[in-house]
């Protein structure tokens, strides 16, 4: 005769903590909150109080498996999915069916307790525990029913899951509706779009920086003292968040006021460089005769012939 | 104790994954709602495969977890291509087949 299962104190005690923390999680992550990034962190934990229950049922393959491919595999693919998504996609409170939550919900209570009183009522027999089956060790036992009995169910299992990864790369493919842009056709666009609109082919001119404040919503000053609009970003712009120079460096606008910039040439001394009017650049004494002082010219004329 | 008292935990969770799945209109929360239908029969199949002093039950709560597996590769697919389409991921909005 087999010997019979006699459940210890230590595992009682396990299982009403681990089973409180499984049943509030889930009803907290599942029911209650709107936000699906606490719903997969709850699932989580619960997956991970799961394993600690397959080995207390004396299955420990179950669960290391049930760690590697569920907290492991799939519950950090639904926290991609919502990465993809966005982490802040939220349940809406609209609801379609008005009656559809009580319904649910107390279908849910009614089959709980019908369930939990069937299995109260019935008939169990005396437990005989994996003392026995899990020889010589419980994953050797378990290889040698899938690959003793169960081959052609294995082989199923594994086709299935190469469909269901085909079936995932078919979903999600997307045909590119326009051809990809190459390297000299962007050129190509930028310069059409200077010689027909007039559009700077270049960088937009960067933000302000100021003694007082360095800020991305700061415009930038012309030599004359005007404020250059597209400095600031134009999301920024759009927000109404561009601030103007006295907002933020009284003393500039004071400057400007004074007629210090005021459209004057500034008190600079000028390069003379193309597009540039002044002195002509001063000429260092060198001894390398390589280096030419105006390499931009050329291209510039090019640039602005086409 | 009883080791009924697994069984009992596992249909909790069940009815709490059910509910969910019922309820809830977020396509993500329902899918973690299967998963958890599916985790809570695992438990059934692994406690009673200890009650019987057999392997045959954890051989096929292993099964169960690469179907499951399989579905929330295709489920979070389909999630997705929804989501590229609508712009979101409320269940309600995918009703096109409707008309």
């Amino acid at each position: 005769m087999m010997d019979t299962l006699t459940i210890s104190t230590g595992e009682t005690l396990l299982f009403i903590a681990i089973a409180v923390v499984m049943v509030v999680l889930s009803i907290f992550g599942l029911l209650i909150t709107r936000r699906a990034v606490y719903s997969a962190g709850c699932m989580i934990v619960v997956m991970v109080c799961l394993a600690i229950l397959y080995t207390m049922l004396e299955a420990p393959f179950m669960g290391v498996v049930q760690v590697a491919v569920y907290t492991g595999a799939i519950l950090m693919m639904f926290l991609f999915v919502l990465m993809m998504i966005g982490v802040d996609s939220s349940d809406t409170t609209h609801e379609t069916l008005n009656w559809q939550r009580p319904v649910a919900i107390l279908g849910g209570i009614g089959f709980v307790v019908i369930a939990i009183g069937a299995v109260l009522g019935a008939h169990t027999p005396t437990a005989l525990g994996m003392k026995e089956a899990n020889t010589p060790t419980n994953p050797e036992a378990i290889a040698q029913s899938i690959f003793g009995n169960h081959v052609l169910t294995l082989e199923l299992v594994g086709t299935l899951l190469v469909v269901a990864a085909l079936g995932a790369m078919t979903l999600t493919h997307r045909e590119r509706t326009r051809p990809k842009l190459t390297q000299p056709e962007l050129v190509d666009a930028k310069m059409e779009a200077y010689a027909t609109t007039g559009r700077h082919i270049g960088q937009k001119p960067p933000t302000g920086v100021y003694a007082e404040s360095n800020s991305a919503t700061n415009p930038a000053l012309t030599a004359g003292g005007l404020e250059v609009e597209e400095s600031v970003p134009r999301v920024l712009r759009a927000r109404g968040q561009a601030r103007h120079v006295g907002q933020f460096s009284p003393a500039t606008a004071d400057r400007i006021r004074r007629g210090e910039f005021n459209g004057q040439q500034p008190q600079v001394p000028r390069s003379g460089l193309p597009g540039m009017p002044g002195e002509a650049a001063p000429q260092y004494p060198s001894s390398s005769p390589q280096i030419d002082a105006t390499p931009a010219q050329p291209e510039l004329e090019e640039g602005e012939s086409k | 104790m009883n080791l009924m008292y697994y069984v009992i935990l596992a249909l909790v969770l069940f009815t709490i994954g059910a509910t969910a799945v019922l309820t809830r209109r977020n396509a993500i929360i329902a899918l973690l709602g299967v998963e958890l239908m599916l985790n809570s029969c695992n438990l059934v199949l692994v406690t009673f495969s200890r009650m019987w002093g057999n392997v045959e039950g954890q051989v096929f709560a292993f099964f169960v977890m690469v179907v499951a597996a399989a579905e929330v590769v295709v489920g979070l697919a389909i999630v997705v291509s929804i989501f590229r389409t609508h712009r979101s991921a409320s269940l309600d909005g995918a009703n096109q087949l409707k008309h």
